[in-house]
């Protein structure tokens, strides 16, 4: 049931994304070129996912279980450091170079697009490559301290 | 500046954007957890037991759009300038970037800012002042 659920908001939010304009990697620089010919249309993108996020969640917060009984699992991770910064930084750097950002990127690859294929292949390598490092290198290390 | 008219689509991407909200609310009220789509697909790599069912649902739902939205209308042509040396670039990036910094525009911009997290707002500011300023360079000195 939480695997046909998850299904079924992984296509929502797809066909969200692809409605929205985001697949368009055109558009999303469009919208980040704010002192060219500037697209605004990304804004409307957030605004409208806020607007009905916010409520969920708020519902969300309030509850310790989920409709289906599980526990709910929101993040607890508060603080504001540079692994956040430089990493969004970074992110922030791939995203402007493409116009990909990674759900458009999957979505995009799932309509079969070679170019979001060679970009998405980039990306789980960047993954793994972090994935490997920190559970190879800097847990055990961070472990060994505490 | 100046507005680019002849590509804005405020209803559409409102439209859309709706749906995204719908699809992050249904996932955090059904599933109790934040739908950030770099963590999602993250997750997978190394995965903990008991975790790799409903991240290979939500993935596949995401791959699966496109067919289902030929169902209904024909896909908009994508505008994808970049050549394969920057796409991949571009990739590596946003794979090392996301992780290190804990989310995308999914888990950060859309669920963060939903959820009014102070971490995800600083997030979001970093990563569209970042795309922004590339944009500019690659407009202006590339």
């Amino acid at each position: 049931m939480s695997r046909f659920g998850a299904f079924l908001a992984g296509l929502l939010f797809g066909v969200g994304l692809i409605v929205s304009g985001m697949t368009d990697p055109g558009k999303v620089i469009g919208f980040l070129d704010l002192t060219g010919n500037w697209d605004p249309s990304l804004a409307f993108v957030m605004l409208g996912a806020i607007l009905v996020g916010f409520f969920a969640f708020r519902s969300a917060q309030r509850r310790t279980r989920t409709l289906l009984r599980s526990a709910m699992q929101l993040p607890q991770k508060r603080d504001i450091d540079a692994r956040l910064i430089v990493g969004s930084v970074v992110f922030g750097i791939g995203w402007g170079l493409a116009g990909f950002c990674p759900g458009p990127a999957l979505v995009s690859f799932g309509s079969g697009q070679d170019k979001a294929a060679v970009f998405v292949a980039a990306m789980l390598f960047g993954m793994l490559a972090y994935t490997v490092l920190e559970r190879l290198i800097h847990e055990p290390r961070r472990r060994a301290k505490a | 500046m100046t507005i680019d008219w002849g590509h804005f689509t405020p209803w559409s991407s409102l439209a859309g954007g709706l749906m995204i909200g719908g699809a992050v609310g249904m996932f955090v009220l059904l599933n109790g957890r934040v739908a950030g789509i770099s963590g999602i697909l993250g997750g997978l790599l190394w995965p903990r037991p008991g975790e790799i069912g409903w991240r290979f649902a939500f993935i596949g739902g995401l791959l699966i759009a496109p067919a289902v939205m030929r169902l209904a209308a024909s896909l908009p042509a994508p505008r994808i300038e970049a050549g394969f040396a920057t796409l991949v670039a571009a990739g590596l990036a946003v794979g090392v970037g996301t992780s290190y910094g804990g989310g995308c525009t999914s888990g950060h911009g859309v669920c963060g800012i939903s959820r009014l997290s102070p971490r995800s707002l600083v997030a979001t500011a970093a990563f569209m002042l970042a795309g922004m300023a590339t944009v500019f360079a690659v407009r202006h000195f590339a």
